[in-house]
């Protein structure tokens, strides 16, 4: 398994064999022990940062992750009842749920909701944490600043792509929706284009993965152009009422709009004719 | 009668000496019309409907109501090289290329919301005070049949732009066309031109739109005012107010200028909006492809309470000999649209069967007075007010972080248990409100004059009501109840028999016995004087 190159997949098919869980340990002592130079996973340019990353980033992470992370997931990340295992998630998924501060999450809800980031979760940390976890087996990794330049994306194109694989959860224009148990698809317009990269990625909580065969790097570019572009549009027509649609402008018809018109028959009708 | 004025007169003379209709116009233009506000509600819808036709024949000129395929080469970047219909085209183009084109397009979708709204909040002034009763019905049938045009006019226009979301609403239509049996995928295929959504339904809403619904809604509108102009206006029970007169200001000057007025209050209020609320923004919802559904599609706010129905329902459908009953389409489509529409068109009707009040009515009830009747009304409220909130239930859930289902479930169940308490409370209130105004008949009204007998005890006076209060008051009228006690033979009189005259004649005397009569200082003699004013005297006490 070490030195054949470790891809998503392996891991999540052999995961199940019993022995995986002490191999999965063997491998991330062995990997502390003899220092970091695993080769990148699938060879992108992202990966760079990791392969070039020092023994002492993944050690750093390794204690930022036993302090902030361990208790739910697990000394060695296999996954606890509470949360599940970090082995094959890659940095994305810990640079996608720290930097959202939706990790370490807050109370067991449906969902862990989007809130400011730990104190400790400087970019930094992040970084060195995200490198613990790569190291552990792999998967996406933190996408480069190049990969998720908005101006280098065609929004028109994207904006075909974010209709027909985004908007049936998070609405429209990105403004969030409803999902059945109390989850929800939550709101696109404070996520960074490298937040909205790695969510697609690697499937944070309720959402499904949109890995490069699916959707390629260039089209996902296209989309955060896309979405970059209209949630920082001035809405052409007056306030965007929220931008949900047709519930807000049926509020302000009637609460604006009728409640103005009924203030003014009273107004015009106050003043009565005296008989004479 | 005072002459008319100059104005009058000099035109009506004009008009006289050339085309013989100087009386006409003489008579017609000192109509008396009564002051109260809630008589304007009316013209809300009427003057929206106006501000509709201009805007809309302004769109016209640029709309292309086409469903050919077109590349977008406007000035919408976010929409450049994107494959669309030509209406969608079009409508961007009025909105980011002509100019004037979006505050044009925002204040007739503005002006929509406010005709159908201005229409519901008329027809409950009607409703609730009764002014639908003999011999305004038949007004009040054209009434609901322009609320209804007016429903399918939203839903047409709506579509037209061929927007994601105007598709997702033409995609239910379509579900509730094929849900009707038999005939249903025949309809579907007549209406589209061939499958969904095929190449025909936008050319054909339009015409729709623009030509057929608009047309009839001119005539029944028409017929609408000139019923309301010969049959005169009801009015608010009060001093010198009788069946027999309108009390109230004269076309000519009075009411034509509020009436104008009134006007550009209403034609302001849409601009305003037009101005700074943006509506339907189509570019944010792109072309529609029957593939793409965004979270949150909604209808326009009239369409609600169908939407809402539609997500309370449990999924059953019946399966017989080879054949779908698709209930769970089909029960929200019909039964409260069926329900509303339906009851208030037979309300009047019902009503007159129940009480055998076969009377004239011009003077209009206040709604405590019938307080059957009020709270039937806000139990109707209640039933598509919640149908209206359940067809937001996904923003709902994800605004305010509600679960999803728990609104659905909330819905099911409000939906028969919330008109229930509606009509109880509001029964209550209205009883509430008689014996309140019964009080202040016999009563008086507080002075605020707080005055120490000689034994120490404190009492507060009462003075009489003011005279227009007190008329105001006392133009309660009984709810006539059938007579249904039997004769000296034991048979009930002719309408009472039977399961259903039994019925009948039990209805009829609970929603006509009054339980708070009014008296007007409980007729005892020496009485009257615990409630003469301040300062009349130092024996006025109250008991």
């Amino acid at each position: 398994m070490i030195g054949t190159g470790i891809s998503v997949n392996s891991i999540t098919a052999r995961r199940r064999h019993p022995l995986a869980r002490v191999a999965v340990v063997a491998l991330a002592l062995g990997l502390l022990g003899g220092g970091y130079a695993l080769a990148a996973p699938n060879g992108s340019s992202a990966d760079a940062a990791i392969a070039s990353g020092k023994a002492d980033d993944v050690a750093q992470g390794k204690s930022l992750f036993v302090a902030h992370c361990a208790s739910c997931h697990g000394m060695n990340a296999e996954g606890t009842k509470k949360a599940p295992t970090l082995i094959g998630v890659g940095a994305a998924a810990v640079d996608f749920q720290v930097s959202s501060g939706r990790m370490p999450a807050a109370d067991a809800g449906p969902q862990a909701p989007r809130k400011p980031r730990a104190e400790w979760a400087t970019d930094e940390a992040i970084s060195q944490l995200a490198a613990y976890v790569q190291s552990l087996g792999g998967g996406p990794t933190v996408p480069s600043a190049e990969q998720v330049d908005p101006s280098k994306g065609d929004p028109a194109k994207g904006g075909e792509l974010f209709r027909a694989n985004c908007i049936q959860c998070h609405n429209f224009v990105g403004a969030g929706g409803a999902l059945t148990y109390g989850k929800y698809a939550p709101p696109l317009n404070p996520a960074t284009p490298t937040q909205i990269y790695e969510a697609m990625v690697t499937g944070p909580q309720a959402m499904p993965v949109f890995n490069d065969s699916t959707i390629t790097p260039e089209q996902k570019r296209d989309m955060i152009a896309y979405i970059t572009h209209v949630r920082s549009q001035v809405d052409p027509g007056g306030s965007g009422l929220g931008r949900i649609g047709p519930v807000t402008e049926g509020l302000v018809a009637w609460v604006v709009g009728l409640s103005l018109l009924i203030l003014a028959a009273i107004w015009i009708t106050a003043k009565k004719r005296r008989a004479a | 009668m005072n002459a008319p004025p100059k104005a009058i007169a000099g035109v009506s003379t004009f008009v006289d000496d050339r085309i013989g209709a100087g009386n006409f116009l003489k008579r017609n233009m000192r109509k008396i019309f009564p002051d109260h506000w809630s008589f304007l509600l009316g013209e809300i819808a009427l003057y929206s409907f106006i501000i509709l036709l201009l805007t809309g024949t302004f769109l016209t000129f640029w709309f292309k109501p086409s469903m050919g395929e077109v590349t977008y080469t406007g000035n919408y970047a976010p929409l450049y090289g994107v494959k669309m219909s030509e209406a969608y085209a079009s409508a961007l183009h009025i909105s980011f290329d002509v100019r004037g084109g979006l505050l044009i397009r925002q204040i007739h979708h503005w002006a929509a919301l406010l005709f159908v709204g201005g229409m519901m909040v008329h027809m409950l002034r009607i409703f609730f005070t009764g002014a639908y009763r003999k011999p305004r019905e038949l007004n009040w049938i054209i009434g609901i049949l322009l609320l209804s045009l007016a429903l399918f006019e939203g839903l047409t226009g709506y579509s037209l732009p061929d927007d994601l979301l105007s598709g997702a609403g033409l995609r239910i239509t379509q579900g509730v066309l094929l849900a009707i049996p038999i005939v249903g995928t025949y309809l579907q295929f007549f209406l589209f031109g061939g499958e969904y959504p095929g190449h025909d339904v936008i050319s054909r809403f339009y015409t729709i739109h623009i030509l057929l619904i608009p047309g009839i809604l001119l005539a029944l509108i028409s017929a609408h005012m000139i019923l309301m102009w010969v049959q005169k206006h009801t009015q608010m029970p009060g001093k010198n107010r009788t069946e027999k007169n309108v009390v109230g200001a004269p076309f000519y000057p009075a009411f034509m200028i509020k009436s104008g007025a009134f006007f550009l209050f209403t034609f302001g209020v849409i601009a305003l909006l037009g101005t700074f609320a943006q509506i339907n923004p189509i570019w944010l919802f792109g072309p529609y492809t029957p593939a793409d559904i965004s979270a949150g599609s909604q209808p326009d706010f009239y369409m609600g309470f169908l939407e809402g129905a539609l997500r309370i329902m449990p999924a059953w459908e019946i399966n017989f000999l080879g054949h779908t009953l698709t209930l769970s389409v089909l029960i929200p489509a019909l039964v409260p649209l069926g329900i509303i529409m339906t009851g208030l068109a037979l309300y009047p009707f019902l009503e007159q069967w129940i009480t055998g009040d076969r009377r004239e009515h011009h003077v209009a009830d206040r709604p405590r007075n019938n307080p059957h009747r009020t709270s039937i009304g806000m139990a109707g409220i209640t039933f598509y007010g919640i149908l209206w909130l359940l067809g937001a239930n996904d923003e709902i859930s994800a605004n305010f972080y509600i679960d999803l289902y728990t609104t659905t479930w909330f819905g099911r169940i409000a939906i028969f248990v919330g008109p229930a308490i509606a009509y109880w409370i509001t029964y209550r209130i209205c009883i509430g409100l008689q014996r309140k105004d019964a009080e202040v008949l016999s009563h008086g009204v507080e002075s605020g004059v707080i005055k120490r007998l000689p034994n120490g005890q404190y009492i507060e006076i009462h003075t009489p009501p003011a005279e227009d209060i007190a008329e105001h008051i006392r133009g309660k009228k009984e709810i006539p109840v059938l007579e249904g006690s039997e004769d000296g033979e034991g048979i009930p009189p002719k309408g009472a028999r039977g399961p259903l005259g039994r019925l009948r004649t039990k209805m009829s005397r609970a929603y006509g016995t009054d339980h708070v009569p009014l008296t007007d200082g409980h007729h005892e003699v020496g009485h009257e004087e615990e409630h003469a004013g301040v300062g009349a005297g130092d024996r006025k006490e109250l008991h």
